[in-house]
């Protein structure tokens, strides 16, 4: 595409495969994007959001082999291999323990950062099933809610945990 | 449509009556009306089997179909306003299906701005749920030959008390469209002991959507063909290409075109800044040929902007007599006669950015001399005025679709970057994507006004103020409409004019500040600065009384009173409404004053304190809701700061929606702390120094208080704002908690500027 070979200077091919929520998907464009334009320009799973582009806001949040990454720092081609959840993958109808929480307690008020938000909360969880206060903030503080919604997150967090233990 | 009327399309900024409730309310609208309308509706509620009014249809299969016609910025309004015209119809809300409407004049205002689409919309969303619910009885009992007055429209179903037979709203469709539109005194509102929703909320319409990735908006659009584009504007307010030399752009792989986008017109309203456009197949290629430009800029006259000189500037202006905007009795005379203890205090705050989360974008598709516009916007009608007054075509030539927003804080009512994005896709013949970088939302935002404020008082022998003098200087909002514009309008609206104390010699001034970037509003705009240095100085008067600081408020505020601003030959704006219907009311502000106290446990907590622990008090009412908090602060030895926990007591009349309600005010109290706390754009020849949350912070969760109470107090009056009230008192209760807990007097913003211990 544009002119781009798909061989690099040493004949090896520019074709990256990866899994996204489950579907094997190749991509030949430049393997410097950030995993979160391909997603978005390419795949069109938008629900991944772009909020700095410098891995500081956290509203890009996607699973990089199980692992919270921040997909507009991660180029698609360090994701080459390797299987990437997005939000729209989840869970297969929106009931993930995370989810459930965080319709339970009325968590989001604009919306826009709260997929990177449950993707980190359900990457915490994953890893620590009961966490507390400290161990969540410690674990969501790369996660900027510019419409203040921290208090029902860390609610969320606590309701999603009982849902799990 | 002149720039001096689009700088005053905000309510506050004039005293003229904000448009919506004057224009709906009685005007139900049969069908027929409508037929030979233009069709800017975005469909389903257009295209209703019964279509009782433009915010409703029905359906024969019982659907009813809502327009949310103010915009989703997180407040809840594309809830609860058609929540309200639910409950009026006695729809079941399982079967209603909310619709975000276009920008369309005929819906009253759009402009989701100044908190105020409960206040001028909830009396009208009501008479329209109430007259269809009306019509739907009506055919009822014409279909069966009884009184209509034994017919009671109840949960999407009609009964007959009599025979207890039952027809459902889907079945009247068609009879109750013939029905004559009731008139007005005709139509019955419900009781409060009626509501089936209002008062008690539905969850969001969105909550699914949002939890599983699957709402839109404005970053999300996607149009067949579109390009992306990234746009290097002007560091420097007003600047100008010289000249640009786009070759290696046009070589990044994905680039597609470079075109220049031409500066404003002073002055610069909602025009674009200018600049160079690359658009590319994604956005990451656009960003990526954006890079390899080579710009050489004009900088103009506003590169002299430093904000540092600015900063001394304001406040030199503020030492000396300015402009008296508010007089009682005489302070001068006061401050001549011997005896008594004066206080001084000088107060600032900087420059802030919006940074909504998701950063301004908007797509724009131009064919044939009309354009569509798809963006998350806090104003639709504003976008079809900017885009069509820029490209030469006709308001109604622009079609607005509104999606849901990142985020708004006033940011999104200031169409600059749909116009660039129509503009572009009428240079390239393509639907075009404009997506600002967070770069770009820094650098090129209409910033929150910095302020300088000085404070002079007179305490008694007893220790009360017998003289108060408050001087603010600000670059206004005005400069939008007017570059030279120096003084404030509106902005002394905005707890300049209104402090409430019972001040017997009381005198408000504003002095001159000249704008060098855009100024706007954010949310809660002067309130923020103003309530801040009036609240702190109040506190700064307490302690040098002696006094426990929410005693001596008490005692200033004096007794229960509603302010009588014509009496004191004060031109007050009370937010675009009559003081008759809304008056600054006293007693509401020791009320919530008074039940922030005791729900805060202030008292008992105030004897326990730990080290390093102080408790802070502050009330301001704002977009005629009353608001008072009470913050706890803890600083430890190292100097690093920590909020326990914040209460606040609200009186916002009644609360339509309250888990809404309550997750606003938890909202701002954290938007409070960013702005107390961590919040500062600089400037220096010209330019902006931040550019990404790195460098201008907002608070997050470990910053955050770690509990908000939010307390309704509610009066019964009429429904007032909630989306801004909020912030205003936040940033003087942890400055004055700050002093308790260290002795240190925070007369300047952020608080992270100065060393706690």
């Amino acid at each position: 595409m544009c002119g781009r070979e798909p061989f690099d200077s040493e004949g090896v091919l520019l074709v990256i495969q990866l899994k996204v929520n489950g579907v094997t998907r190749t991509f030949d464009g430049d393997p410097e994007m950030p995993l979160l334009w391909y997603l978005r320009d390419v795949l069109h799973l938008t629900g991944t959001k772009f909020g700095c582009a410098m891995g500081v806001c956290g509203s890009c949040t996607v699973h990089v082999d199980g692992h919270a990454q921040r997909s507009c720092v991660w180029p698609v081609k360090g994701a080459a291999g390797k299987a990437v959840t997005t939000i729209e993958g989840l869970s297969e109808h929106g009931d993930h323990a995370v989810q459930a929480a965080w319709k339970q307690a009325n968590v989001p008020q604009c919306g826009y950062c709260q997929a990177g938000q449950i993707m980190q909360a359900a990457a915490l969880l994953a890893e620590k099933r009961k966490p507390t206060d400290a161990e969540i903030d410690a674990a969501m503080e790369g996660n900027i809610c510019r419409c203040g919604t921290y208090q029902r997150i860390r609610q969320a967090i606590h309701i999603a945990a009982g849902v799990k233990a | 449509m002149n720039r001096i009327e689009l700088v005053s399309r905000r309510g506050f900024l004039n005293q003229a009556f904000t448009a919506g409730a004057l224009i709906l309310g009685t005007r139900i609208l049969p069908a027929s009306a409508l037929a030979n309308g233009p069709r800017t509706m975005e469909g389903a509620v257009e295209s209703a089997a019964w279509r009782p009014d433009l915010f409703l249809g029905l359906e024969t299969d019982g659907t009813v179909r809502i327009l949310a016609h103010r915009s989703e910025m997180g407040t809840g309004i594309k809830t609860s306003l058609p929540m309200v015209l639910a409950d009026e119809l006695e729809a079941d809300w399982s079967r209603v299906k909310v619709e975000q409407a276009l920008g369309d004049k005929r819906l009253g205002d759009q402009d989701t701005d100044g908190s105020h689409s409960i206040t001028d919309y909830y009396e009208a969303m009501r008479q329209i749920g109430a007259t269809a619910r009306l019509m739907l009885e009506r055919a009822a009992a014409a279909q069966w030959g009884v009184p209509e007055a034994e017919c009671r429209a109840q949960n999407h179903v009609v009964s007959h008390a009599g025979s207890g037979r039952k027809i459902s709203y889907g079945e009247l469709v068609a009879p109750a469209a013939k029905q004559p539109v009731p008139k007005k005194e005709e139509v019955k509102l419900k009781t409060a002991a009626e509501f089936r929703y209002i008062g008690k909320g539905v969850p969001i319409v969105d909550l699914h959507d949002i939890v599983t990735g699957h709402a839109v908006y404005g970053m999300d659009i996607a149009l067949p063909g579109m390009l992306y584009a990234s746009v290097e504007r002007p560091p420097v307010l007003g600047g100008r290409v010289r000249s640009f030399d786009d070759s290696e752009a046009k070589k990044v792989a994905g680039v597609r075109g470079v075109y220049t986008v031409p500066g404003f017109t002073p002055p610069w309203g909602f025009q674009p800044l200018g600049g160079v456009a690359v658009l590319a197949d994604n956005t990451w290629a656009a960003l990526q040929g954006r890079k390899k430009l080579k710009v050489e800029w004009e900088d103009g006259p506003n590169a002299v902007f430093d904000s540092d000189n600015y900063k001394r500037q304001m406040i030199e202006t503020s030492k000396k007599p300015q402009r008296v905007a508010r007089s009682i009795g005489d302070v001068d005379a006061e401050f001549a006669k011997a005896g008594g203890r004066v206080i001084e205090s000088q107060y600032y705050t900087p420059l802030l950015a919006h940074t909504p989360m998701e950063p301004p974008v908007a797509t724009a598709h131009y064919e044939n001399g009309k354009v569509q516009v798809w963006s998350g916007t806090q104003n639709p009608q504003e976008v079809q005025s900017s885009v069509a007054k820029y490209l030469g075509i006709k308001p109604e030539d622009v079609t607005t679709h509104v999606v849901l927003l990142g985020g708004g804080f006033g940011r999104r009512s200031k169409p600059d970057y749909e116009t660039e994005a129509a503009y572009l896709s009428k240079q390239s013949a393509k639907p075009v994507k404009v997506v600002w970088s967070r770069e770009d939302d820094v650098h090129f935002d209409f910033f929150h006004a910095t302020s300088a404020m000085y404070f002079k008082a007179k305490l008694d022998d007893a220790g009360k103020p017998a003289a108060w003098l408050q001087r603010t200087v600000f670059p206004p909002i005005g400069s939008m409409g007017d570059v030279n514009a120096e003084y404030g309008t509106g902005e002394l609206n905005l707890g300049w004019l209104d402090v409430p104390f019972a001040l017997p010699n009381h005198r408000a001034e504003n002095g001159p500040a000249k704008a060098h970037v855009r100024i706007g509003w954010l949310r809660s705009v002067a309130n923020i600065y103003h309530a801040y240095g009036v609240q702190a100085f109040i506190d700064e008067l307490a302690h040098a009384a002696g006094r426990d600081p929410i005693d001596y408020w008490l005692e200033q505020l004096g007794p229960d009173r509603q302010i009588d601003f014509g009496a004191e030959h004060t031109k007050y704006g009370n937010y675009g409404k009559a003081l008759k219907a809304y008056p600054v009311d006293t007693a509401r502000l020791r009320k919530v004053a008074e039940a922030v106290r005791e729900r805060s446990s202030y008292d008992e907590r105030k004897k326990q304190l730990a080290k390093g622990s102080g408790l802070g008090f502050a009330a301001h009412r704002s977009f005629l809701t009353y608001v008072a908090t009470v913050v706890e602060v803890h600083v430890d030895s190292q100097g690093k700061l920590t909020i326990p926990r914040i209460d606040l007591a609200v009186d916002c009349g009644q609360a339509i929606h309250p888990d809404r309600v309550i997750s606003q005010f938890e909202g701002a109290a954290v938007f409070g702390v960013s702005v107390a706390l961590l919040g500062e754009i600089t400037a220096a020849d010209g330019r902006i120094q931040q550019s990404n949350f790195h460098n201008y912070k907002v608070a997050r969760i470990n910053e955050a208080p770690k509990e908000t109470r939010v307390h309704l107090v509610l009066s019964g009056d009429n429904p007032t704002g909630v989306g801004e009230p909020g912030v205003p008192p936040i940033a003087p209760a942890i400055a004055n908690a700050i002093f308790v807990a260290t002795g240190k007097r925070i007369r300047e913003l952020p608080i992270s500027k100065t060393k706690l211990v």
